[in-house]
């Protein structure tokens, strides 16, 4: 730890996950129930990653496997090429925030920031910078002599965000849905921080949610987790135009993706009947036991000719119309610009072709 | 704003005005009244004004007893707190064994007191109690009958194996609600085990070791029925504590006013204490 401490240059680390597998015990049955399926994955170091999936579906066990709070029960963690699957936290040398605040109630916030640096024998001067530098980034400097029990739930959570970025020489930070216990208007003040803190310190950050707009207004790369297995990874632009899974198209977005029941006829789809041009089906060969269509709200728009819908439900959203409809029993959505009128009983709508793809089974067709 | 004038809230409270009347003031007023006068045979009362009062402050049998009880509640205190924590950080958190662990530890708090009382006083008797027989084997002479040291010695065992499991018991709880988030981040934050338990065990068990301490103290102060199953006061007044002296006094002696002016004597000093405990032990909260 000593070490640790004289060697406080910028040390960034690139973590790659080889077949991680993890279970937390077997049914009665004997059934495994794998929390996490085998996966591999590379973070690249300095970068700001989010893991993003509705609750349960095992971005809380991935990140305490990177951390090393779980042992996994298959698979290698290596930071920087160097296998630390059995090493603790503590030589893994990471931060970790967790969804609620977590402080030392008899010390002082000073004493709660400088705790992990004290910890690991880091020489007081050194300290005392340190919690200032910190304290002064997140707007805490006026309360450093008070006793941190006494903060409402946002200094808190605060002081436990202090702790995470106050050494100087961590591999990786981690948040576990940091901000569920913020007030809403918090929320974004608090968010917005944390991507300024990226960009100052260029540390590699790891933040868990199952809310997107957290996800994709902190993260250059979204990875998107569903039933303990990795959906897709990729840029917050990437995910809303080039969905890989229907759940994430349906999972990211408001309202989500479209996703049509389909059939695939000489390369091309055909919904309720009708041909629909698409950018994919022609790639189709034929073996899908569910074919769907999907395409986002924002690419339907209300034509002349076309699918033949009856609208069933207008929705005010401020700049644009949710306008509801159905089609051959399923629910297409689309957006409407405010002002335009949405014909009332029958209409027709069009799919915007190159935004229109053919899923097969649930992944996107190539 | 003008209040409504509505009589009907008082039938409201009176059951319980009622209950703690009858459960309180009632019995209480009694003693105070006892207190302040002379009693004869035919229910026959002279007004005495704050002679027993006077009387018992003054008097070296009670101070010899107020004394022998507080030493033996700091005794019990000092040894039933340590060790209850101790044992509560040692038990396990998980697993099979907590049951197995708590029903152990629930046992002795489970036996009447007389039996205690009875139990030990078998247990340690010199000749064929395995206690007794077990020390003076190894070559101490231990009789609890004869010896204020070994009666003391025998007392304050006999209390700390029935009471400390309640401290085990209240420190078991306060730990299994501290949350995981506490431990993880202790190991991210590089905290030894000391600071552990200085830092978050400790701060998360105050309020439970208050209410232990207190109901230890409380307890303590007032045992009664152990001990006079075991040693009756013995041998002298060795063991002699506030609440024997007290029904020595009142039954024994049938001296009504006496005893109920050392009741309320008792009575506050044991309210007295309680509240200087509590004020001390959450003094910081206010700040």
């Amino acid at each position: 730890m000593r070490k640790a401490a004289s060697s406080r240059e910028a040390r960034l680390a690139r973590i790659t996950l080889e077949d991680l597998r993890h279970t937390y015990g077997t049914m009665a049955d004997g059934e495994v129930v794998w929390a996490l399926r085998r996966m591999t994955l590379e973070l690249a170091d300095g970068g700001a990653y989010a893991l993003l999936g509705p609750s349960g579906c095992g971005k809380t066990t991935l990140l305490n496997l990177i951390s090393g709070l779980l042992r996994p029960t298959e698979g290698r963690i290596l930071f920087d090429g160097v296998d630390v699957t059995d090493k603790s936290p503590e030589e893994r040398n990471i931060a970790q925030v967790f969804q609620f605040p977590v402080i030392y109630d008899t010390m002082t916030v000073y004493g709660n920031l400088a705790f992990p640096l004290r910890n690991r024998g880091v020489p007081e001067p050194q300290v005392d910078a340190r919690v200032h530098e910190i304290a002064a980034m997140l707007e805490l400097e006026a309360t450093l002599k008070q006793r941190a029990s006494g903060l409402t739930a946002d200094g808190k959570q605060k002081i436990s965000l202090g702790r995470g970025l106050v050494r100087s020489d961590v591999n990786v930070i981690m948040f576990d849905e940091p901000l569920t216990v913020i007030d809403p208007h918090l929320k974004w003040v608090l968010r917005s921080k944390l991507r300024e803190l990226h960009r100052r310190i260029r540390r590699t950050m790891i933040y868990v949610t199952h809310d997107q707009t957290e996800a994709l207004t902190f993260a250059d790369q979204v990875v998107v987790m569903k039933d303990g297995e990795i959906v897709q990874i990729g840029t917050p632009v990437e995910l809303y135009e080039d969905p890989k899974h229907t759940f994430v198209g349906h999972f990211i977005g408001s309202p989500g993706m479209n996703v049509l029941p389909c059939r695939v006829e000489n390369g091309v789809a055909l919904f309720a009947g009708r041909p629909v041009d698409s950018a994919n089906a022609a790639a189709y060969r034929g073996n899908g036991k569910m074919l769907e269509l999907g395409v986002r709200p924002e690419f339907v728009r209300l034509a002349e000719d076309g699918i033949p819908v009856d609208i069933v439900k207008v929705l005010d959203a401020g700049r644009y119309q949710i306008v509801e409809s159905r089609a051959a029993g399923s629910t297409i959505k689309l957006l409407v610009r405010e002002g335009e009128t949405v014909p009332e009983g029958r209409g027709f709508v069009h799919f915007a072709p190159d935004h229109t793809r053919l899923y097969e089974d649930g992944w996107v067709v190539r | 704003m003008r209040k409504t004038a509505n009589q009907l809230g008082w039938l409201f409270v009176l059951p319980v005005v009622a209950l703690v009347a009858f459960n309180a003031v009632i019995p209480l007023m009694t003693v105070v009244n006892y207190s302040v006068q002379e009693s004869f045979g035919d229910n026959v009362f002279f007004w005495s004004g704050v002679r027993w009062f006077q009387e018992i402050l003054t008097s070296s049998r009670f101070h010899e007893a107020l004394l022998r009880q507080i030493l033996f509640t700091a005794i019990v205190l000092a040894i039933e707190i340590p060790l209850g924590l101790a044992i509560a950080l040692a038990m396990p958190r998980r697993g099979p064994w907590v049951s197995v662990c708590l029903v152990l530890m629930a046992l002795p708090l489970l036996i009447p007191w007389n039996v205690v009382g009875a139990m030990w006083n078998i247990m340690a008797l010199p000749e064929i109690g395995l206690l007794g027989k077990a020390i003076n084997a190894l070559g101490i002479t231990y009789n609890y009958t004869r010896q204020p040291v070994a009666a003391w010695f025998t007392i304050v065992l006999m209390d700390v194996w029935h009471w400390t499991s309640l401290v085990v018991l209240l420190c078991f709880a306060g730990l299994v609600s501290i949350p995981d988030a506490y431990y993880q981040a202790a190991r991210i934050d590089a905290a030894r085990p000391w600071a552990v338990f200085r830092y978050i065990q400790l701060p998360k068990l105050r309020y439970v070791l208050t209410i232990a301490i207190l109901l230890r103290f409380m307890d303590s102060f007032m045992i009664y029925t152990e001990v006079v199953v075991l040693t009756g006061g013995g041998p002298g007044n060795s063991t002699t504590f506030l609440s024997i002296d007290l029904v020595k006094t009142a039954l024994g002696q049938f001296d009504l006013g006496p005893a109920a002016a050392m009741s309320i004597v008792y009575f506050l000093i044991i309210l007295l204490l309680s509240w200087l405990f509590y004020t001390l032990m959450t003094r910081n909260e206010a700040k």
